[in-house]
């Protein structure tokens, strides 16, 4: 059937038609998609892990025992699985494991650009780059073929326009799912002690020699000769796309494999132009490699090593006259940068730690990173998961009595279960004195609300064990632990200096949970208005960065509407009741009484 | 012939076409750009969509590059390339300008929604931002698409009004049209949407 899919549903498609029916996965932009879809289909188990680490080793288990297992993850995300990923290279994988990185080049959503293709080398793993959703099907298949041919794990790398563009595929049935699973004892291929790993040190070689030869005749490495040519571009991965828009007439060599490289059929594809471009995203990675073999090639000499490319990129590189400019009017688009929702409960946690001005707020990733901007302010580094409470904790030392009660650490609630456990153990062992705050909004909002092991929910809807965020401080042996509602300001206000001024560890729980979140938020609130009557243009609200919420000036008001209620009054606030969640923020901190449910 | 080796494929069997749709985010562009996409694919070409899902949920600008043809590449268009522009709100319209042809059309939603730095009062939000779209470009549609929405029953429909009004200038049967929408939305909200989509379509200028 053919049907419209994204690349992220086509690897999920790939994986069920070759009978992969095993899945593992921590959420992250632009992966998140895989694992959802994978885990819809008939037969399949899937399930979030509490990070990367933990889902590739879950992975690797069920490998071992036989099955044909799918690991999904962001970019960012490799780093974290990078410590089993490189000995899964020397034990190999009994079944089939194969990996899915989705990189972000252009940090669409991500804190860093890091070309994944680096550690397909970097641990000996072969890896595959489809360039658009048909081929993302059909690679994942190549994939598991792949990985169980030579007892290897595999790369599938996937960056945010493949997984997030859609294109025909077309679909087929399952191959008929067969149960290789059991239990089989290996020592010497799995236990990976000194001696041993030794031993298969030396396979890998082996191995990866293999797949060199393997790579010289896989059709997936295709040539396509256009014989009047004289320039070649070699490729891969959605690059390839946009290259053959801008350049139809070149011969390519589009690579398929794109570790490990095919010496041969890259030299012969060489003597058949003139000239060689290569046009890939991020890092030299295939240049350096083709110039290692002594061939001359045109790459990032004049394409971008940032972002991801386009048509208009690959034009522009090559000097050729992309479209037709019009004239463009001169005119100051204000820019629409992503914002917390209405009624996010982010918001009242970061207006209350913004108005704190002597103290550092170590931040991490999520939603409420956003609140570093103005109006809120209220957050001042971002690092890495769960980097707010190591950093909190190590500035705080360093501070000595100069941090005392000014160092404060915030993490989301799947972030901190992610890794901030260990670090909130570390504070709790060395005893730390920076206040953490857990931002719990109940779900993992940011990837579009995934379960994870507080939520009491599994990926594939089953009831499971709620953590409890309070007994596990607890345990880990911090000293006070306190629970407050983001959306009351005064008493977030109030918890936060007195856990600020205590003196040993102390965790804040601030919980409500996500406004998008539906199966938690049940409640509908009506939504608030400003009186003009009584608004004095004081801009308090404003402060919230509230999308409902805007400032009219009087200026752009008719002479006879405008309500002055202050001597200096230059406007007044205005909320927009269809945007409106009423979670009373704004009527919060409005001295004068001024913003009122809308009847 | 080497096993690797094919022929490269002549992809000058028909130009590649391309809408880009441009708006705020929680405006059901995805969703529109998803309709759009099986109504071209019923009609027997290939089609590529990009959009990219931003940080956090809502409130940042959102597009979606939609092209089709024989044989489609790229599912981004470069700048100075798109046929058509469908912007969903005015301030979005001038946003991505750039990216239309010289010859390129605009359909343009009569919406304001206010980004950040205009509520705060830092910025101003362009008064005139219709008559700048007119000034640069000679073919641009002004629709009214929250007043059409409203009409249709449905205050929700506003997407479905501006692809009726988008279908105006794409060469596609009604019936495919509407095939595709009665399999897109709940039979609760189809009539309603099968009405924003004619209102749309039917819309004309002044």
């Amino acid at each position: 059937m053919k049907v419209l899919m994204s690349g992220n549903e086509a690897i999920a498609r790939g994986a069920y038609e070759c009978g992969a029916r095993f899945g593992a996965g921590y959420p992250g932009t632009p992966s998140t998609e895989i694992l959802e879809e994978f885990s819809k289909y008939e037969g399949v188990y899937a399930e979030w892990a509490p990070n990367e680490k933990v889902a590739l080793e879950v992975g690797i288990g069920a490998a071992l025992a036989g099955a044909k297992a799918l690991v999904t993850m962001k970019h960012v995300g490799v780093n974290v699985a990078a410590d089993p990923l490189f000995t899964v290279s020397y034990t190999g994988t009994n079944g089939a494991l194969v990996i899915v990185s989705a990189d972000d080049p252009s940090l669409h959503s991500s804190q860093n650009e890091q070309d994944n293709r680096n550690y397909a080398k970097f641990a000996k793993l072969p890896m595959l780059e489809p360039a658009d959703s048909a081929e993302a099907v059909r690679f994942v298949k190549i994939a598991f073929e792949i990985s169980a041919a030579f007892d290897t794990p595999v790369f599938l790398r996937s960056t945010t326009r493949v997984s997030h563009s859609k294109s025909v595929v077309v679909t087929e049935a399952p191959v008929p799912y067969e149960d290789r699973t059991e239990l089989r004892i290996n020592p010497s291929k799995y236990v990976m002690v000194p001696a041993m790993a030794r031993i298969r040190r030396v396979e890998v070689e082996k191995r990866l020699q293999a797949l060199r030869e393997f790579a010289e005749n896989f059709p997936e490495n295709r040539m396509e000769i256009n014989n009047n040519a004289e320039v070649g571009i070699i490729t891969a991965g959605m690059p390839y796309n946009y290259a053959k828009d801008v350049l139809p007439d070149c011969s390519y060599l589009k690579l398929g494999l794109v570790h490990p490289l095919p010496e041969k059929l890259i030299r012969k594809f060489a003597s058949r132009v003139k000239r060689l471009h290569v046009i890939e995203e991020l890092d030299p990675f295939l240049e350096e490699q083709i110039r290692a073999m002594g061939i001359e090639v045109t790459g990032k000499k004049i394409f971008p090593y940032t972002n991801e490319f386009d048509p208009g990129v690959i034009a522009g590189a090559l000097m050729k006259k992309t479209g037709n400019a019009v004239e463009l009017p001169e005119v100051a688009i204000p820019p629409r940068p992503p914002n917390l929702c209405p009624g996010c409960p982010h918001r009242g946690l970061f207006h209350v730690l913004g108005k704190m001005k002597t103290t550092f707020v170590a931040g991490d990733i999520g939603c409420y990173t956003l609140s570093f901007m103005k109006p809120l302010e209220g957050l001042h580094s971002c690092i890495c998961m769960g980097a707010s409470i190591g950093m909190a904790h190590g500035m705080s030392k360093a501070l000595g009595e100069k941090g005392k009660g000014k160092v404060v650490g915030v993490i989301g609630d799947s972030t901190f279960i992610h890794s901030g456990i260990t670090p909130l153990l570390n504070l709790a062992y060395n005893q730390g004195e920076a206040v953490i705050v857990i931002c719990d909004n109940r779900t993992t909002a940011m990837t579009g609300m995934q379960e994870h092991p507080a939520t009491g929910y599994t990926l594939q809807g089953i009831k499971a064990k709620e953590m409890d965020f309070q007994a596990l401080a607890t345990v880990l042996g911090i000293d006070s632990v306190r629970v407050i509602d983001p959306y009351d300001l005064k008493n977030t206000r109030i918890v936060m200096k007195e856990e600020l001024s205590r003196s040993g560890s102390s965790l804040v729980v601030s919980r409500r949970s996500c406004v998008l979140f539906k199966r938690r938020y049940t409640e509908t609130r009506k939504p608030l208005r400003v009186n003009v009557n009584k608004c004095i243009g004081c801009r308090n609200c404003l402060d919230l960065g509230c999308p409902p919420i805007a400032w009219r000036s009087f200026k752009d008001q008719p002479a006879n509407a405008i309500i002055k209620n202050a001597k200096k009054q230059e406007g007044n606030s205005y909320i927009d009741a269809d945007l409106c969640t009423g979670c009373t923020l704004c009527r919060q901190v409005c001295k004068v009484g001024a913003i009122e449910e809308v009847e | 012939m080497d096993k690797n080796d094919t022929q490269a494929t002549n992809n000058i069997t028909g130009r590649v076409r391309s809408v880009l749709m441009a708006g705020v985010g929680g405006q059901g562009i995805l969703r529109a750009s998803d309709i759009l996409c099986r109504v071209i694919m019923e009609a027997g070409l290939d089609v590529k969509k990009s959009e990219v899902h931003g940080m956090a949920q809502r409130g940042g600008c959102v597009t979606s590059h939609v092209r089709y043809g024989q044989k489609v590449y790229s599912p981004i268009e470069r700048k100075g390339n798109v046929d058509i522009l469908l912007a969903f709100e005015k301030l979005e319209a001038l946003r991505y300008l750039d990216y239309l042809k010289h010859a390129g059309r605009i359909i343009v939603n009569e919406a304001e929604i206010y980004p950040p730095a205009v509520n705060l009062g830092a910025m101003t939000y362009p008064e005139n931002a219709v008559d700048l779209v007119r000034h640069a470009f000679s073919t641009v549609m002004v629709v009214k698409g929250r007043e059409l929405a409203a009409a249709s029953g449905n205050i929700r429909t506003e997407n479905t009004v501006l692809l009726g009004a988008l279908s105006q200038w794409l060469d596609f049967d009604i019936a495919i049209w509407e095939r595709v929408l009665k399999e897109a939305f709940h039979p609760k909200a189809l009539d309603a949407n099968l009405q924003a989509f004619h209102l749309g379509r039917d819309y004309r200028e002044g």
